[in-house]
């Protein structure tokens, strides 16, 4: 019942963001909709998810888009009636509706193969997940599996990550920074 | 934001408990969720949060432009050179139970510990310094 609620929030919040016409505003319901995300995935027993969203999805991402929208304007473009009804505009609005629903209808066809939520016959329950569960306190003696998973049996990836991370920063660095005039 | 005192008590006041929280995020991610990448987020949430309060000046004297940037790689050099150790005490790269530092278990997890930090180190101060790249200075109408 409150699964249902939450989705719905997250369908308003969705709704609302694209029409709101300050933009300021739309980043806020973007960041309403990450802390009920992060509400969907402890629900769903994914504790750390659900932190990521919060502190990234709610937090962080917020921050950034508002230090963006601090370099453009801060009201969406209104268009006029006649705008509107040029055919440029009418066949762009066409288009991205039937790009939206195509690959909704994928989406939804990929989720009808999936087996149920938490169904221990499910393959991703059978693979390597008994593994971790039962192996990781005494491989690692690490109590929290996730940690264990991303900073030992996938450091590797981990490693590639923090240098996603630090080369996200270094091309900001190179792209953005403004010399200091002489 | 600066001549707003509300925004800057609160900012200021807030600011050392939020990143004492990042700390024990960092520091418990074996014991509960969490762990280097959300600790570091917070970190530097806490110090962007400082800095939308006080101003960027305010800012880059308190974190110069300079130690943000060498920040920003020891994270990533912290966790590779782990990764080097671990060959040079015998075994695989970032095979952290062939450090030295007593049974393999403790090592293992002062490997993953050290790890950690190095993510939450390069994951904090590239999020201060997109911040800082990205936000335009001067700026009171927003």
């Amino acid at each position: 019942m409150i699964d249902i609620l939450l989705l719905l929030i997250i369908v308003a919040c969705a709704i609302f963001a694209l029409f709101m016409k300050d933009l300021l505003s739309a980043i806020i319901i973007l960041g309403v909709y990450s802390f009920i995300m992060a509400v969907i995935f402890t629900r769903l027993n994914a504790v750390d998810v659900a932190f990521t969203e919060a502190s990234v999805g709610a937090g962080i991402t917020s921050v950034l888009m508002i230090a963006a929208l601090s370099r453009t304007k801060r009201y969406e473009h209104h268009y006029t009636k006649e705008e509107r009804k040029k055919p440029s505009a009418l066949f762009s609005k066409i288009m991205s509706l039937v790009l939206v629903i195509v690959t909704g209808a994928v989406l939804v066809y990929g989720t009808i193969d999936m087996p149920e939520f938490g169904d221990p016959e499910a393959p991703t329950n059978q693979h390597v997940s008994p593994r971790y569960i039962e192996e990781t306190h005494h491989d690692t003696g690490i109590h929290n599996m996730v940690t264990a998973v991303l900073a030992s049996y996938r450091g590797y990836d981990t490693l590639g990550e923090t240098t996603v991370i630090f080369t996200a920063g270094t091309a900001v660095i190179l792209l953005l920074r403004r010399k200091k005039k002489a | 934001m600066k001549e707003h005192i509300i925004v800057r008590i609160v900012a200021k006041f807030f600011t050392p408990f939020i990143q004492l929280y990042a700390f024990y995020v960092i520091a418990h991610g074996d014991l509960g969720p969490g762990g280097g990448f959300q600790g570091g987020v917070i970190l530097g949430a806490s110090i962007i949060l400082y800095v939308i309060a006080f101003g960027m000046e305010e800012g880059r004297k308190r974190i110069s432009q300079k130690v943000s940037d060498i920040l920003v790689s020891t994270g990533a050099l912290v966790y590779a050179g782990i990764g080097v150790f671990c060959i040079l005490a015998g075994g695989a790269y970032l095979e952290y139970a062939e450090l030295p530092l007593g049974s393999h278990h403790l090592a293992s997890h002062l490997g993953m510990y050290g790890i950690e930090i190095g993510v939450g180190i390069t994951v904090a101060f590239v999020m201060i310094t997109i911040f800082f790249e990205t936000a335009k200075k001067e700026r009171t109408d927003i």
